[in-house]
């Protein structure tokens, strides 16, 4: 047996460090740690309630439009406030541009770039992917930071500067749109269409979004275009075998309008092969191997004080569990509550579990089904209407303000007395997925997923670990905060 | 990661035709691993020269002076001790976002992680590299701040070093540069007739002027943002909410962002160098001579009176 620590770990957001157990040139157990905290639940105590708006998005400078939503939610359950029809779509398409940029910088910047190391120099289809995908110097970073950037224009109209913005309140958005920002709005979203249809689908998206099989997503992969090469690549080193983990797959819903939500709650049992409801009070966090003394687990009671000399601790982050139990959250669990088929399919042909191949999927056919929604939402805006309502100042109450970031569930516990918040827990996506072990001894979804994965030689620069823990696309910063 | 955005033609072509080279950037780049200690490593000794040194997020010295709350994954080593180490080697450092400037949020109340600057503690000179630092060019640490800094601000503080063009004259009292710190946020905002009449909005979503009453801070705060679009043509004031002077230390200790501090109804932060009874004296004139148009449009959410020519 030999221990490998592997960081600091590129091309994910945050901090990151494994450290690997090898037998017989395999992974026998795995532990993440993320290695900073900031201590963001201990300063929001003690503030105004409002201000949670203004602290918290500020955790995470990609996912920061997510944490103001959950904290607008949050509030919102206390003052009761709702927001009219046009504050939840001007929200949800700033929401939409957040989480597609994210998906698009994974995609492009983060995942791809890991095909083009010279480990897969002797592979067939290398050549035309190295020049396509080499961290930096690809031709499709070119392509794809100027046409991120334009998406990032939503931002501009709706929430004024992107990252950290305070146009996202409990009762809807901050700006009116007039005529000329709608037409600017659709305009955007038109232009990175043209950019998706191009590069990264070579297809219209409405055919991408009705992609319900595995059939016809191998024939989808015979196309021109980015998503096209990765299937293929994928196929020729089996991704679909690497990284699988069978866990319980929660999302915490989003896109909320009067016609319910694009991407609902739920907890998807692939065993089973069905979705049910989220026990949300079922969730608690455990801090067996976290530098934290403990505390209650239940997030709504719990208090954060942090122990960096706690015995056998190994992470900052905490053990979030869902009766007891990790879970696994993101794209692909969104996709899978909501019904998506092609995803349910791949599930299942996956043994009820999921792994590399279907996390990027499950994220690059998520960017098709949210533009096109966002071009409907832009459209649906009623000029002559409100953006938003005014409610009371939060002054007592408990509520949980529960989104999906790009990365998954995102849970804001908050209890305010007497205007002022005396509780704020924040439970972000990669919590879950990249939790340390628990009391129970139980390692979190990435440490099980990595067990098995083949190092040879390689040790910690096989690429097969890299891309198990990338098709997470964690989130460190927000993990632990 | 918010300079991902700039350049029409991508950020990563833009540094190229700078003839800047990144040696290193945890999110975009190859290199992880035992590659990345490779490469501190070479700069660390000399071997690999470091012109310009960027660093995000605050500086922690806990607990107990450790830095134990922020340690490089792969080392036994705090990034305070590893940024000491870099700055050392580097002819020029910059502190990327109000965090690495100053503190930033993490050092707000209570602080649990005893964070700082890299070279302000605050708005007191000093953080982890002391207030003796100088870069090997003799600069001292370049703040860009902001929360998040605009794209523009860092991009064009490392053109800028790149041709030579940045020199200690060219930073503000506080370290940061002078072509986007030298303007108030408040210059050229899009309310500007409503703040001319002092006609205010009462709430988030109204068209008026949002100091009054709404904790607007853009007469007081440094920052071009109302000069240069954000995300294509955005800014906090133009989306319709206030300014919290995030380009300044300690802007993270307001309590009430969104309420105005007041003494007696007047507001206690007044435009940075206006004497105090000339504003008073100036408000009340012009709140009498505010034309009946703009009073109805600082309190809707939209244009509901139009300009036309008076009687």
């Amino acid at each position: 047996m030999t221990r490998l620590i592997v960081g600091p770990f590129n091309r994910v957001e945050g901090d990151l460090e494994l450290t690997l157990d090898i037998a017989e040139g395999r992974v026998a157990e795995a532990r993440v740690a993320t290695t900073l905290y900031r201590g963001f639940e201990q300063i929001l105590v003690g503030r105004p309630a409002a201000d949670a708006l203004t602290i918290a998005p500020r955790i995470c400078g990609i996912c920061s439009l997510s944490q103001s939503m959950a904290a607008a939610a949050a509030l919102r359950g206390i003052s009761g406030v709702q927001p009219p029809p046009n504050g939840e779509l001007a929200a949800n398409i700033a929401h939409a541009a957040e989480n597609i940029a994210d998906h698009l910088t994974h995609f492009y910047l983060f995942f791809m770039p890991d095909f083009a190391r010279a480990a897969y120099a002797g592979e067939s289809w290398f050549a035309p992917v190295a020049a396509r995908f080499t961290a930096l110097s690809g031709a499709a970073a070119q392509e794809v930071l100027p046409a991120r950037a334009r998406l990032l224009h939503v931002m501009g109209l709706i929430a004024g500067k992107w990252p950290h913005s305070l146009a996202i309140q409990p009762g809807g958005v901050t700006r009116a749109l007039d005529l000329g920002e709608k037409m600017r709005l659709i305009a955007i979203l038109s232009d990175f269409r043209a950019f998706l249809e191009k590069s990264l689908f070579a297809a219209p998206l409405e055919q991408v979004a009705a992609i319900e099989t595995s059939e016809q997503l191998a024939n989808f992969a015979q196309g021109q275009g980015d998503f096209a090469a990765f299937l293929r690549l994928a196929a020729s080193l089996r991704l679909e075998t690497l990284g699988g983990v069978a866990l319980p797959l929660i999302s915490f819903g989003a896109y909320h309008s009067a016609q319910g939500a694009l991407f609902p709650a739920g907890l998807y049992d692939a065993r089973a092969a069905e979705a049910r409801p989220l026990p949300i009070g079922a969730i608690g966090e455990d801090v067996a191997f976290s530098y934290m003394r403990d505390s209650a687990a239940d997030p709504a009671r719990s208090v954060t004080q942090p122990d960096a000399d706690r015995e056998n601790a190994y992470s900052w982050a905490k053990a979030p569990r869902l009766s007891g139990e990790p879970a696994e959250t993101g794209a692909v669990a969104r996709q899978a509550v909501a019904g998506d088929p092609l995803i349910r399919a791949l599930i299942t042909q996956a043994a009820g579990g999921t792994n590399v191949f279907v996390r990027v999927v499950a994220r690059v056919i998520e960017i098709a089904k949210l533009t096109l929604a966002a071009e409907g939402w832009a459209r649906e805006i009623r000029l002559k209407e409100s953006f938003s309502e005014h409610g009371p100042t939060p002054l007592h109450g408990e509520s949980i303000g529960m989104v999906e970031a790009a990365r998954g569930a995102l849970g804001h516990w908050l209890s305010v007395e007497k205007g002022v918040i005396q509780r704020y827990q924040i439970v972000a996506p990669t919590t879950w997925n990249f939790s340390p072990r628990d009391a129970r001894g139980v390692p979190g979804p990435l440490e099980q997923a990595l067990i098995g994965v083949e190092t040879g030689a390689a040790g910690a620069k096989a690429p097969a670990i890299q891309h198990v823990v990338r098709s997470f696309d964690p989130c460190m910063v927000c993990t632990a905060h | 990661m918010a300079v991902l955005e700039h350049g029409a033609a991508g950020w990563f072509a833009e540094l190229k035709s700078f003839g800047i080279n990144l040696l290193w950037h945890p999110s975009v780049s190859e290199e992880t691993g035992d590659e990345v200690l490779d490469i501190l490593a070479r700069v660390e000794s000399g071997e690999t020269p470091l012109d310009i040194l960027c660093i995000e997020g605050s500086i922690l010295r806990g607990p107990n002076g450790t830095g134990k709350f922020n340690r490089m994954s792969g080392t036994s080593r705090t990034l305070l001790d590893i940024s000491r180490s870099l700055a050392a080697r580097a002819d020029y450092c910059v502190a990327v976002g109000s965090c690495a400037a100053f503190g930033g949020i993490p050092a707000g109340d209570p602080d649990p992680t005893d964070a700082c600057g890299l070279h302000y503690d605050g708005a007191e000179p000093g953080g982890a590299l002391g207030r003796d630092y100088r870069s090997g060019r003799g600069l001292p640490v370049i703040n860009v701040s902001g929360c998040a800094p605009h794209p523009g601000w860092m991009m064009e503080t490392f053109q800028a070093l790149a041709l030579g063009d940045l020199a200690a004259d060219d930073l503000d009292a506080l370290g940061r540069p002078k072509f986007f710190a030298a303007h108030l946020a408040h210059h050229g905002c899009s309310r500007n007739e409503f703040y001319e009449f002092k006609a205010s909005a009462r709430v988030l979503s109204e068209r008026g002027c949002m100091m009054e009453h709404l904790g607007c801070k853009a007469t007081q705060a440094i920052g071009d943002c109302n000069q240069r679009a954000w995300n294509g043509g955005g800014s906090c004031t133009h989306a319709g909410f206030a300014c919290i002077s995030c380009t300044a230390p300690n802007f993270e200790n307001t309590r009430n962002f969104h309420v105005t501090p007041k003494v007696a109804g007047i507001p206690v932060g007044l435009p940075l160098d206006m004497p105090k009874a000339w504003f008073m004296t100036l408000a009340a004139l012009s709140k009498s001579a505010t034309p009946e148009r703009v009073r109805k449009n600082a309190e809707a959410d939209r244009i509901v009176e139009n300009p036309r020519r008076g009687k």
